[in-house]
């Protein structure tokens, strides 16, 4: 219902056009970032990732064996239909050979049956649903960055069992928030915890000040937020608003990004943990990596759009190390090489797509703990891979079956 | 001390919805109290509504953060300074297409509507922005006082100073909303459709369906979260068929 929808369909019309004039080139490698530019997920994924792409494009040299790589990227205001649309123009008409970011897992869950049925490659950096690599999981399919069932792990397990026992979910209704609800009751439960109740909040609520006082109402230790971005965003503030923290009742933002942070502010989001597979202040490789993008950005990278810029580079080094663009050729050699980045150490690519990396548990610092602008995180523990990824024998997808 | 369910919730909280369902129904009213006096007056359908809210709630947050002005003086002064910019825009735009059929007055104003949007989006990203000068005697409670006087003096000057002075109110709920809601570009286009909505369902240009629709609406809602929250979007365009199934011309409209 948003008033930018129609123009940012027409935007998407017109680029859309434009491209068919001039995919007819046979030899270049083009990389699709399909992803939110307009709505509630555009500063976590957005221009970012579509510039974290070409960085990385950049640093492949612009072409391999002589092929040039292009980037085309577009905005499917998250609406699966026009995510779908989209991606079937890229790949059957304009000659896209891989598809990237994807944020909002309603639109990547559809995207991954366009891409398992022409047979190409998609790698999901923004979308969160484990389902992408769990029941719905595709042999074309990376997931790259996180997913709910690691953030799940992650944060609600530490939180499960550091007293916080009796939880209250306000959910995201759509599948993100309705999957990051289910893994994260699942982990508070295992560890002896109990669910008091939840709630489901339609996708950009302008108000969770309803939802909140059900919460609070619920006497609940833990008030779980399945949900994203915006959403995220206004549900924190609004809990400060009630005095829900200050009354005894904890807070468990179980997808906070970076760029959510930096819209709130430490007075408002401090204290808070969550759980990441990356953040710009890291180390020194992070650093670097994070000083160019900002250099052209204006902002730090989220994990998102780092998560972009790597799985571009596992990619085209695939694509470099097989000669082609073949699909199931690329993905046998994404599969064959140990994931290694500024990001990523030793990370894997499994059979079902999910990629096995480490994830990091992340305290919000107090005001007075940070130095300044950006300056925002405390590690509290490095997640080893094992703990923050779906086991084998949990998994429903039949990839992980058959050899 | 046992206290009875009243509809299977305990009453505290039942009232406790209720009372936030009458605050967002305050903002409906005072947002469609200026979309009903100017499409009453101007016969303009103001798209631009929601627009001019955000900038509203802008303008608070850019005294507070650049210039260090603080919430009430943001109160008077914000919405002020975006009349201004409504005078202008009447001037530059709205008074050529008077005469014109509806449709126009709906394009322009979309079109204004995204221009605003856009520029904001560009500079302040969508994630919005922390306005912290809350006077801590506002903390839950609103003062709405509205006096409903002479809308109907039909001099050509009052044209221009009425668009002006329904895009004050606009900037007004923006303001008003700017401590409780997140400042953030999106945020008129998040509301605007509803209240639209709300116009609709109270009649065109009626002031005191504009009122009376924007708080009854804003109680429905309110316990729509509450028994069915996955509705809460929705319920308002349900009531708006029903509405206008029974009575096209809205509740308080006069029929064409």
């Amino acid at each position: 219902m948003r008033l930018q929808g129609i123009s940012a369909l027409l935007a998407a019309t017109a680029l859309a056009s434009g491209l068919t004039m001039s995919a007819a080139m046979a030899d270049t490698i083009k990389l699709g970032v399909l992803d939110d530019m307009s709505g509630v997920y555009t500063d976590l994924s957005g221009p970012g990732a579509v510039d974290a792409v070409k960085m990385a494009v950049e640093d492949a040299g612009g072409s391999i064996n002589g092929n040039k790589i292009e980037v085309v990227s577009a905005d499917h205001q998250n609406k699966p239909d026009v995510g779908t649309g989209i991606a079937r123009q890229w790949y059957d008409q304009d000659h896209v050979d891989a598809i990237f970011d994807v944020a909002n897992s309603g639109v990547a869950l559809a995207v991954q049956e366009v891409a398992r049925e022409k047979h190409k490659i998609v790698m999901f950096s923004g979308p969160g649903s484990s389902d992408i690599t769990n029941s719905k999981c595709s042999p074309v399919g990376v997931h790259w960055t996180y997913d709910t069932y690691g953030l799940a792990k992650g944060t609600g397990g530490a939180i499960t069992k550091s007293g916080g026992d009796s939880w209250f979910f306000i959910t995201a209704d759509y599948a993100f928030g309705q999957a990051l609800e289910r893994d994260t009751a699942a982990v508070v439960t295992a560890d002896g915890g109990k669910v008091l109740g939840e709630v489901r909040a339609p996708l950009s609520t302008p108000d969770f000040s309803s939802f909140l006082l059900q919460a609070q109402a619920s006497k609940a230790k833990v008030i779980g937020l399945a949900n994203a971005g915006g959403d995220t965003v206004t549900s924190i503030k609004q809990a400060a608003e009630f005095g829900i923290v200050s009354g005894g009742q904890k807070l468990a933002g179980l997808l906070v990004f970076l760029s959510d942070i930096n819209s709130l502010g430490l007075k408002t989001a401090q204290g808070l943990q969550l759980t990441e597979s990356f953040y710009w202040d890291q180390n020194d490789e992070t650093r670097a990596f994070s000083k160019r993008f900002f250099e052209r950005n204006k902002k730090e990278p989220t994990m998102v759009q780092a998560g972009d810029y790597g799985a571009v580079k596992h990619y085209l080094e695939a694509v470099k190390a097989v000669g082609s663009t073949d699909p199931d050729k690329v993905m046998a050699a994404m599969r064959a090489a140990p994931i290694n980045d500024f990001m990523t150490k030793n990370g894997k690519l499994r059979e079902d797509g999910k990629v096995v990396r480490d994830m990091y548990l992340f305290e919000v610092k107090k005001p007075e703990e940070s130095k300044g602008p950006w300056d925002y995180y405390k590690l509290v523990r490095s997640i080893p891979a094992a703990e923050v990824t779906r086991p084998v024998e949990e998994s429903a997808c039949p990839l992980l079956k058959k050899g | 001390m046992y206290v009875i369910p009243l509809l299977g919730i305990p009453p505290q909280v039942l009232f406790g919805q209720l009372l936030l369902g009458l605050i967002n129904g305050a903002f409906y009213a005072m947002l469609s109290l200026g979309l009903a006096v100017i499409f009453g007056l101007l016969n303009i359908i103001n798209f631009a509504h929601g627009a001019l809210y955000m900038m509203g709630a802008f303008g608070a947050w850019l005294m507070l953060e650049y210039l260090g002005i603080g919430y009430w003086p943001a109160l008077i002064l914000s919405p002020i300074l975006v009349g201004a910019f409504g005078v202008l825009l009447e001037k530059a735009f709205l008074h050529r297409i008077y005469k014109l059929d509806h449709l126009y007055g709906l394009l322009l104003t979309f079109g204004l509507a995204l221009i605003i949007e856009g520029l904001f989006r560009n500079y302040y990203g969508v994630s919005g922005q922390a306005y912290d000068a809350v006077p801590d005697m506002l903390k839950g409670g609103y003062n709405l006082g509205f006096m409903f006087q002479a809308f109907g003096i039909n001099v050509p000057r009052m044209i221009t100073l009425t668009y002006g002075f329904g895009v004050a109110l606009a900037a007004m709920a923006g303001v008003l909303a700017a401590p409780i809601y997140h400042v953030s570009p999106l945020m008129g286009s998040d509301i605007i459709i509803v209240v639209f909505a709300v116009v609709v369902i109270g009649g065109m240009g009626s002031i005191v369906g504009a009122v009376v629709s924007g708080f009854g609406l804003g109680l429905i809602e309110g316990m729509t979260k509450v028994f069915y929250p996955e509705a809460s979007n929705t319920v308002i365009f349900v009531v708006m068929a029903i509405v206008l199934l029974v009575k096209p011309a809205g509740l308080f409209g006069k029929s064409a």
